[in-house]
């Protein structure tokens, strides 16, 4: 396995995509914090850009490798190599170049202007949703043959998860404005990974009180350890659920 | 060596194979035969766990195939369309091989110098000609001595001279006592090779006979002219 992930690591940083995703997080976190004076705010520009970019770049980059290396994959699984190692490696080297991409790019800036505890928490958030990205990206390329419609269902996935659940849920608030709904709420966060991590950023930033009643029992409950565990553990389902499924649907695809 | 036992396997509506059984002894050198899409290439690929048959077990030197992944490193295979990763150079690809087979003992580099590949090695995959890619795909497939040779139409888009050598090479490792099986639709160069004939037809297998049983049948020296009367025949009695 640890072949595969070094063939693919290679084979990415030789297209050029990463290199420059990376060189563009850079940049443009460091105008963020050179431009305002006050940090806070520099962190709120970014986490606006961790929560839209890092999904979208992650996601589509990672079903278009998948489906350009259908010749690789097919040429190893007529090789002695084990289907679930292959998909593992696969999966290994995608989201271990978009981690490493997202801890150069973002992770230096952070560090050096900005290194508290909200600064670590939009690191940590920015790395788990680059790898849930990259496992719902193999879960939809492993699940459709055709190339087109497979990179159109993860945009409209990616849509899903940024603009329109969160419609969806201003929608049910309004409509049940009447009822105690705060914590149902959150049962309902816990659906959307990038909302589990907007939720978890801005309290720690203390910018909750913005947020009227259903901040505070967002804060009731992120805000303890025990949400905190559990907003976390839910991240990793995120993570495994769709790797899971996605490894045994490859374990009985036929090439 | 290879035993088949009740493959089937669908894809949607179609029957790509239907109830398949059929045992390879070692030594062998099997012409697998059959029209366009009759599930030659499907049968080869289920051998290899490409394709994961519906029911039906593989058995290899006597082991279910199914969950294994160590046999295949007795298996050479030669693809109908050899598909490699674009951006990498020839030499590359081998060298890649080489570290993912991770084969003990000597390897056998008679087609790359046959095949010239010296001058070759530093071109991309993506700028070869299909007939280069062909004998790029012979050349991994014969590289670490494997027991086993299957070759899905191994001559298609070959020019003259390469296609000798890949004939000339396959006669030396039948020699050695390999098994070793073909697909072709250009039967007349299998003449002098093969020994046992299985035919297939819409995902069944027709017969399964030494040649020169279907030789002595057919009243036919020539293999292509042997499968022509049977197809005949198998048109006649349709027909009654």
């Amino acid at each position: 396995m640890k072949k595969i992930i070094k063939y693919i690591i290679t084979d990415i940083l030789r297209n050029k995509i990463i290199l420059s995703y990376t060189a563009f997080l850079l940049a443009i976190s460091f105008t963020i914090f050179s431009l305002e004076d006050n940090s806070t705010k520099g962190l709120l520009s970014l986490l606006n850009i961790v929560l839209i970019i890092v999904p979208l770049i992650s996601i589509i980059f990672s079903t278009i490798y998948i489906y350009n290396s259908a010749e690789f994959i097919e040429l190893l699984v007529s090789q002695p190599l084990q289907r679930k190692k292959i998909w593992l490696g696969l999966f290994t080297g995608l989201a271990g170049s978009f981690t490493i991409a997202f801890l150069i790019g973002a992770g230096i800036p952070i560090i050096l202007f900005e290194a508290t505890a909200v600064g670590f928490m939009i690191l940590a958030v920015g790395i788990l949703l680059s790898i849930i990205f990259v496992a719902i990206a193999m879960l939809a390329a492993v699940k459709i043959r055709d190339k087109a419609k497979g990179i159109g269902v993860t945009i409209l996935l990616w849509l899903y998860f940024s603009l329109l659940f969160d419609g969806i849920v201003l929608f049910l608030l309004f409509q049940f404005s009447d009822y105690p709904i705060e914590k149902p709420m959150i049962g309902v966060s816990m659906l959307n990974p990038i909302d589990i991590g907007r939720i978890l950023i801005l309290l720690k930033m203390d910018v909750s009180a913005l947020m009227g009643y259903t901040g505070a029992v967002f804060k009731d409950f992120f805000g303890t350890t025990a949400g905190m565990i559990t907003s976390f553990l839910v991240l990793a389902m995120w993570m495994i659920c769709p790797l899971l499924i996605s490894l045994r649907k490859f374990d009985r695809k036929d090439l | 060596m290879i035993s088949a036992t009740n493959i089937s396997k669908q894809f949607g509506k179609l029957k790509a194979l239907d109830n398949i059984s059929v045992t390879y002894p070692a030594g062998e050198c099997i012409a697998l035969i059959g029209p366009n899409g009759s599930g030659k290439t499907t049968f080869i690929k289920s051998i290899l766990g490409m394709v994961v048959p519906d029911s039906g077990k593989i058995l290899f030197k006597g082991k279910d195939i199914a969950h294994d992944c160590h046999y295949r490193s007795d298996i050479g295979y030669m693809p109908q369309i050899g598909r490699y990763p674009e951006n990498m150079t020839i030499g590359q690809v081998l060298e890649m091989m080489k570290d993912i087979r991770n084969h003990r003992g000597s390897l056998d580099d008679d087609l790359v110098n046959d095949f010239n590949f010296k001058s070759l090695l530093n071109k991309r995959m993506r700028t070869l000609s299909g007939g280069t890619r062909q004998k790029v795909s012979a050349a991994l497939a014969f590289m670490f001595n494997p027991e086993v040779l299957i070759l899905d139409e191994p001559t298609a888009g070959l020019d003259p001279v390469a296609s000798e050598i890949l004939k000339q090479k396959i006669v030396k490792e039948k020699e050695k006592g390999k098994l070793i099986l073909i697909t072709s639709h250009v039967l007349s160069e299998l003449d002098d090779i093969v020994t046992q004939v299985m035919y297939m037809q819409d995902g069944k297998m027709i017969f399964y006979k030494p040649f020169d049983l279907l030789q002595f049948e057919t009243g036919e020296n020539k293999l292509s002219k042997a499968i022509a009367t049977i197809m005949q025949q198998n048109q006649f009695s349709d027909i009654l």
